[in-house]
């Protein structure tokens, strides 16, 4: 039905009205802010980024090694094991070529994002982050990657402390 | 069909607990309550309730994130986004349906991850028409205690009995975040807030998880559990504008205990009921509430905290948990504590604040400011 209205009755509203203040509204700025404990888990997590390397728990029931590391076996229901490091190369689960951008602004050069399989822990198990030193054609499901550090000066305890993971070079482990 | 609480699990409650995140807090609470119900939540339950409001959790659709710490993985979960008696109400009509034989909630507080709890409270005031004046929400609960003891005669004194005895029960209670031996004239003399209100008539933000576990009478059976009998469960909401409501009464916790009252087939609450356990975030509340629920005339809450018939050895014991004035305001958690904390006096598993011969008890909740919502569960001990 809309398509064949071509015009609607009334003043149509533009930006400038907003900001010139000729719309009646009322504007407020909630103020909230939060500081989430990372708890038992993820706060040895995030120290291990600052070092360079990924962490996990072990649950003995279920004999998983769970990443990101968790202090409860979600599919047992008890307490984990122990803390085992795993390796930073994995394995392309899924993976997404972006066009738009956070602000959902067109980019021309589109963002890598997906989901890697950790080697070391328990299938299914890893972390969502950008990929990087490949192109939108060369990415497939599948591909061998490996974690792009930042140097250690510029470690902050953040997933961020990976720049991307970038592909698995020959003889690289 | 009778609902019961079969299970009981609560973290201490604090001021704030840098070192477990909420998830962790939640798995110590389910943690306790499976082992009290000696159930395992991957076999036994077939539904999980959670409550809570994404603003106090800081992030949104909150019931993504509750699965596995609370053993629900690939399991029917939902969210109430209320207080945790109103989650308890929703158990129990899953219960009621036959589709569900054992149902768990979930209410918790992370109070501490807020670092503008003010700012977040706020922002529940009606956006064009109350907020634009900027006053502290707290305001509200203002004037409310002002209308309430004009309107009831109450002296300011009765406020400060209720605060030195809530406080000093929760140093009976070894989960109480702020119990403290403070007496009424210190709580007189504190430091003018929001007049009538004091620093020490407002609870104190706290920490904690609570989770019950609730059966049918035949799942109870089956799982040879000694249930706690939720014999009636109500709630209500007064409308939201700041100029309509009642002021001096607590009108939606009238009707919600004429609801409960009903079901539990209480005709006079008074003498039907041995013990309470009523929202009191500010002192003014538990007067207000006992009133509201047909547990004290018109009036006369005030002149009884001050006879001492609302201590833990008083003709009516209320508030023996400390409520939130001794165990801090627990926000989403406070009407799933009361409801706990009256479930274990009645199972004689109090401890040393545990009462004689109580048979039973009333749990009510309030959705704080600025709200006019509040539940009432009336819970009676077996067979």
């Amino acid at each position: 039905m809309t398509a064949r209205i071509s015009r609607w009755p009334g003043i149509e509203l533009r930006a400038a009205d907003l900001l010139e203040g000729k719309i009646t509204q009322t504007r407020f700025r909630p103020d909230a802010k939060y500081a989430w404990s990372a708890g038992e888990a993820m706060s040895r997590f995030l120290e291990e980024l600052q070092n360079g390397r990924f962490i996990a728990r072990t649950c003995h029931k279920c004999q998983r090694i769970l990443f990101p590391p968790r202090m409860f076996c979600e599919e047992c229901f008890r307490p984990t094991d122990e803390w085992t490091f795993i390796h930073d190369t994995g394995t392309i689960e899924t993976f997404s070529v972006s066009y738009l951008d956070t602000d959902a602004k067109r980019i021309t050069e589109p963002i890598l994002v997906g989901v890697v399989s950790l080697d070391g822990a328990s299938p299914k198990m890893g972390m969502m982050h950008y990929f990087g030193e490949m192109t939108k054609e060369e990415i497939r499901i599948g591909m061998r990657v490996k974690a792009e550090w930042k140097p250690p000066t510029e470690r902050r305890g953040s997933v961020l402390d990976i720049r991307y993971f970038r592909p698995l070079r020959e003889g690289e482990r | 069909m009778r609902v019961g609480i079969i299970g009981i699990g609560m973290t201490a409650f604090r001021p704030s607990t840098p070192e477990y995140n909420w998830k962790e807090l939640m798995f110590e609470a389910a943690s306790r309550a499976y082992a009290d119900a000696a159930i395992n939540p991957r076999e036994d339950v077939d539904s999980f309730i959670t409550c809570a409001e994404d603003y106090y959790e800081g992030f949104g659709i909150f019931d993504e994130f509750v699965p596995d710490q609370l053993g629900a993985a690939l399991r029917p979960t939902c969210t109430v986004s209320g207080d945790g008696l109103q989650g308890l109400a929703n158990a129990y009509m899953q219960i009621q349906t036959g589709l569900i034989d054992v149902a768990v909630v979930e209410a918790h507080s992370k109070a501490s991850d807020v670092v503008t709890l003010d700012g977040i409270i706020e922002h529940a005031l009606d956006p064009i028409w109350n907020k634009p004046l900027g006053a502290h929400p707290f305001v509200v609960a203002g004037l409310e205690a002002d209308a309430y003891l004009r309107g009831t005669r109450t002296s300011p004194k009765a406020l400060a009995a209720v605060v030195a005895k809530n406080r000093r029960n929760g140093l009976r209670n070894p989960l109480a975040a702020y119990g403290a031996a403070v007496d009424a004239d210190q709580a007189m003399q504190s430091e003018e807030r929001f007049a009538p209100i004091r620093a020490l008539d407002i609870s104190n933000p706290a920490d904690g998880c609570v989770v019950l576990v609730l059966a049918s009478d035949r799942a109870a059976k089956k799982l040879h559990a000694d249930p706690v009998w939720i014999r009636g469960i109500g709630w209500a909401s007064d409308s939201p504008s700041l100029e309509t409501r009642d002021w001096t009464a607590a009108t939606y916790a009238r009707i919600a205990a004429d609801m409960a009252y009903r079901l539990a087939k209480v005709r006079r609450p008074a003498t039907d009921i041995d013990f309470a356990e009523v929202d009191d975030r500010f002192s003014y509340k538990e007067l207000q509430h006992l009133e509201s629920l047909g547990l004290a005339k018109k009036g006369e809450a005030g002149t009884r905290v001050l006879r001492g018939d609302y201590d833990a050895d008083g003709r009516f014991p209320v508030n023996v948990s400390g409520g939130s004035l001794g165990c801090g305001n627990v926000f989403e958690a406070t009407g799933l504590h009361r409801a706990g904390e009256v479930a274990l006096q009645l199972r004689g598993d109090a401890g040393v604040r545990q009462l004689d011969g109580v048979r039973v008890g009333v749990a009510q909740s309030w959705r704080f400011v600025p709200s006019a919502t509040g539940a009432v569960a009336v819970l009676g001990a077996g067979p």
